[in-house]
């Protein structure tokens, strides 16, 4: 298949590896030949929420079989260094006098074999002064024990600190002749890779070499670099198949940064992997905000004032989840709406648990699903249909960019279109007589249906640009180098429709290569929803430009002026117009521009804005009133992401991130007793949604192009998260509403539904 | 985990296996607490079958054994002395891909792959014991396979779509 093929269902080129060996993690590669030796690493976690350390012995550790070594962060040399987000917030990667987390790095442990290492960590004694545990955002505001002193506060940011405008309070509503407010929990959550984090560094020639299970090896390599305190050039990382991130993997943790050093004392290379229950403790988690919010306007339905005050649980370190509240929330808290008075500030507070990074959405989805469920309290306090008061107040229809009230620029948006869309195939009224009927009759099965209408922010995080390089080998192939980095998303086989459709070689001619810092140095990997918009379009870039230095190569072969050349896309051979007999491939003109390195060009594409996908999610489900049990039976999902590429990697991720929206809104949550011990800490106590709690996915194709970007794309890897999220809990209240209830927060578990409908009731 | 070393010598005592894998016998000695997932992924040095988890609820080391789809971290290796398994490995004959495999390709029922194989184990035990299964039913019967990826919307799919081309 060549020429143009954008747009088409064509089958991934990466299935039939994955399919029939398996992919290569990095626990797969016992044949690398620079592993051979190599010692494993075990951690010594913290058992305990908040404490002082007054001892670590590891004399025991020390005389466990196939002990080599037992490091602290003394034996280290290890230093308290500031987080990149609050320079007073410091901690070391092995913790230095005290921890913050359960699952915090105490020491490591060195043997010959990875189960060596679980039985002698059970051998350290650790003691412990504890202090107050926190692990309520609230408490941990007004608290005087503080996690970082030298900070002298567990705030650690804000956006009233960093001097954007306070909300004004009650003032805001004073000409509004309704108004409603809500206390909602956008629950904590775990990212739930399958597989876990690993690494294995080793030292070659002065060198550091790090393989790591990433989603931005560039962005780790500096992380490295800082760890080692060695320049970036003496690093290389090199990025195995990995078996999903979620954004929990983009930036590298301590235990991936101690390898470095740990093989440096050892003069060995070493190798590191958690178990699942490690990495329910240790992989950063996602979400955690608690929303106050505040929503006001007109009895006939027009809302004219919102307020969010969004406090963002940090959790145990000043990690990324901190600035998500200030920089991806409150940008995005006006969602899809006209309205006229708009306020948002965030608090980042640092608690006694896991720290809080990206996962899929992030910020995103606790900014829709805030105003979303702002809109249903309104809607139901004048009476009027959610899906109707939704659509007097969205923001009509835009080709042209569209700057919101808080402060944001939109490039384009047909809110409405999509709404219509996902309501006619939902049969929206259809469901509502259905509804109807069953209140009615006093069903014991009640059924619910839910609205969101959603607009998010892709492609937006700096650098907004992204590397690529293609070499045309003197055989005809083709190799494409992304900055990109994929693990899951399908990338060889869009950037290679993208190449093929510029150059006319065959997708099987390509190959992709990605996330090894020695290849391909410069790339901002792949995280909020970029790598198409930004690293497909590089690809696009860069092949365009091969194709006209191609053209002038040919003319030279065909004696021809360089005006005359044309590429015929469908063949992937360059002739003269009106001649297509006489003819130069590909690996003609590789040939002539070298013999052996063949033709190279790379460039980087410059994006002059993120882009703003949008969308509209109809959810609709059973409850069980007696019961509380909750069945997910239709998903409609309008997703509009521009022009699309591959609609079967499209609708790949929209399922993907449907799926983990209605985790968080039925089903999973991370939790804490009061002594800040995690009580979810492996796949049996952790609602991993499976198969069964899913319907099948209605989903609705809409295509409005950016003017962004030349291909007209968007991002959609996140898209589905956001926009089901709030749709499938509103659902789950609209079926008990006529009961009462007003809101539920997530996770709508039986218990909580069960017990929301007594209370309504009482 | 181990090395390549087929020999898992993790201290104390030892006890001999035989084991089938994709049709070839191997023969070890190995410590009664050694998983299976462990002696195919370490001695027989075949990755492709994965650890997800460690409470035997995602799946993804699912292979057949003597003919039925089973977590192989929850059988111990010597439990499987004498027996005969498959690994995903095991599938493809001649280069030719089984029709399960074939169905995910065609359905887009991967993406990152993780739980891949055991996904496909797991389904074609599901077909071998209810050939022609409801929608709910593969869903019921792929209850104790974990997937973050997609959705379960196109690996249901898959199996639907290999059950018809029966």
């Amino acid at each position: 298949m060549a020429g143009s093929i954008l747009g088409n269902r064509v089958l991934r080129k990466e299935d039939p590896k994955f399919l029939t060996s398996g992919g290569k993690y990095i626990e797969d590669m016992n044949d690398e030949p620079l592993f051979a030796g190599a010692l494993h690493v075990t951690y010594i976690r913290s058992t305990v929420a908040h404490a002082k350390i007054t001892k670590i012995d590891l004399s025991d550790c020390k005389t466990s079989p196939g002990v080599v070594a037992v490091f602290t962060a003394q034996d280290l040399g290890l230093e308290e260094e500031p987080s990149n987000f609050n320079a007073s917030a410091k901690r070391a990667h092995l913790a230095i006098g005290k921890v913050r987390w359960v699952g915090e790095l105490i020491a490591a442990v060195i043997t010959e074999r990875p189960d060596q290492g679980e039985d002698a960590i059970e051998r350290a004694v650790i003691d412990y002064e504890t202090l107050e545990p926190l692990t309520d955002v609230e408490q941990a505001m007004n608290s005087k024990t503080l996690l970082y002193e030298e900070c002298g506060t567990n705030i650690v940011m804000g956006t009233v600190e960093m001097g954007m405008p306070d909300n004004t309070g009650d003032d805001l509503f004073k000409d509004c002749e309704v108004v409603v407010s809500g206390r909602f929990m956008n629950q904590r959550v775990a990212p739930c890779p399958l597989e876990a984090r690993g690494s294995a560094a080793t030292w070659i020639d002065g060198r550091l070499h790090q393989w790591i299970s990433t989603q931005h090896a560039q962005g780790v390599r500096g992380e490295v670099a800082k760890a080692n305190k060695i320049d970036a050039e003496k690093i290389r990382i090199i990025t195995p198949d990995v078996g999903g991130g979620f954004g929990a993997k983009i930036s590298a943790y301590s235990e991936e940064l101690l390898l470095g050093n740990i093989s440096k004392h050892l003069g060995k290379p070493v190798r590191w992997r958690e178990t699942r229950s490690e990495s329910m403790v240790s992989l950063g988690h996602g979400r955690a905000q608690l929303q106050y919010i505040t929503i006001g306007g007109t009895k006939a339905g027009r809302v004219t004032a919102y307020q969010l005050n969004a406090i963002q649980d940090s959790g145990g370190w000043v990690e990324v989840g901190t600035v998500l509240a200030p920089f991806m929330t409150r940008p995005m808290s006006q969602g899809v709406y006209d309205i006229e008075k708009i306020e948002c500030r965030t608090t980042s507070v640092v608690t006694n648990t896991t720290p809080i990074v990206a996962y899929r959405g992030a910020g995103r989805p606790e900014a829709t699903a805030a105003i979303e469920r702002a809109m249903d309290l309104f809607a139901a306090e004048i009476g009027k249909d959610p899906a109707e008061v939704r659509r007097m107040n969205l923001i009509p229809k835009f080709m042209q960019t569209h700057k919101t009230k808080i402060g944001h620029t939109y490039d384009v948006g047909d809110y409405g279109a999509a709404l219509d869309k996902a309501m006619a195939v939902a049969k929206y009224s259809e469901a509502r007589a259905e509804q109807a009927e069953r209140r009615k009759r006093g069903d014991k099965v009640q059924l619910g249906i839910g609205v969101s209408v959603y607009v998010e922010i892709t492609g937006g995080v700096d650098p907004m640009q992204e590397h690529a390089k293609i070499n045309v080998l003197p055989n005809g192939r083709a190799v494409v180098y992304t900055g990109t980095s994929p693990h899951g998303q399908g990338h060889v086989t869009s950037w290679a429709m993208i190449a093929s459709s510029e150059t006319g070689i065959d997708i099987a001619d390509i190959d992709v290569v990605w996330g090894d810092t020695d290849l391909v140095p410069n790339g901002g990997g792949t995280m909020g929803s970029r790598s198409l918009q930004q690293g497909g379009v590089a690809v696009q870039k860069v092949s365009i430009e091969l194709v006209d230095q191609a053209r002038k190569l040919a003319a030279q072969l065909l004696e021809a002026n360089e005006s005359d050349i044309v590429l015929d896309k469908s063949t992937g051979a360059f002739h003269v117009a009106g001649t297509p007999s006489i003819s130069k491939s590909w690996s003609d003109v590789a040939k002539t521009a070298d013999a052996k390195s063949g033709m190279i060009h790379d460039g980087i594409f410059v994006a002059n804005s993120a882009t703003f996908p949008f969308g509209a999610h109809i959810a609709i489900v059973e409850v069980d009133t007696e019961t509380g049990q909750v069945k997910h039976r239709r998903h409609i999902a309008c997703d509009d992401a521009g022009k699309v590429v591959n609609p079967l990697i499209l609708d790949g991720q929209i399922h993907g991130g449907i799926a983990q929206g209605t985790a968080q809104a039925l089903l999973e949550e991370f939790r804490y007793d009061s002594d800040g011990n995690p009580l979810t800490t492996n796949f049996a106590d952790y609602t991993f949604i499976s198969a069964v709690e899913l319907p099948s996915i209605e989903v609705i194709h809409m295509e409005t192009p950016t003017f962004v970007n030349p291909l007209g794309v968007k991002g959609i890897g996140e898209s589905g998260t956001i926009g089901s999220t709030p749709a499938v809990q509103s659902a789950v209240i609209d079926a008990v509403m006529h009961l009462g209830v007003r809101h539920i927060d997530m996770p709508t578990t039986p218990e909580r539904v069960w017990s929301a409908i007594a209370n309504a009731s009482a | 985990m181990f090395g390549n070393d087929a020999e898992l010598n993790m201290g104390g005592l030892k006890m001999k296996v035989s084991i089938t894998v994709n049709g070839k016998t191997h023969d070890g000695d190995v410590e009664p607490r050694t998983l299976l997932v462990h002696y195919i992924r370490e001695a027989v040095g075949l990755t492709g079958t994965n650890v997800g988890c460690d409470t035997s609820s995602c799946g993804a080391c699912t292979i057949h054994m003597n003919g039925e789809a089973v977590k192989s971290c929850t059988i111990l290796a010597v439990q499987a002395d004498g027996a005969s398994v498959t690994t995903i490995e095991g599938l493809a004959k001649d280069g030719v891909m089984h029709p399960m495999q074939t169905a995910f390709m065609e359905n887009h029922g991967l993406q990152c792959g993780y739980c891949t194989p055991g996904m496909v184990m797991a389904a074609i035990g599901l077909l071998n014991e209810n050939p022609k299964p409801t929608e709910e039913e593969v869903r019921l019967g792929l209850e104790g396979n974990l997937c973050r990826c997609t959705g379960y919307h196109n690996i249901v799919k898959s199996v639907l779509a290999a059950a018809s081309a029966k």
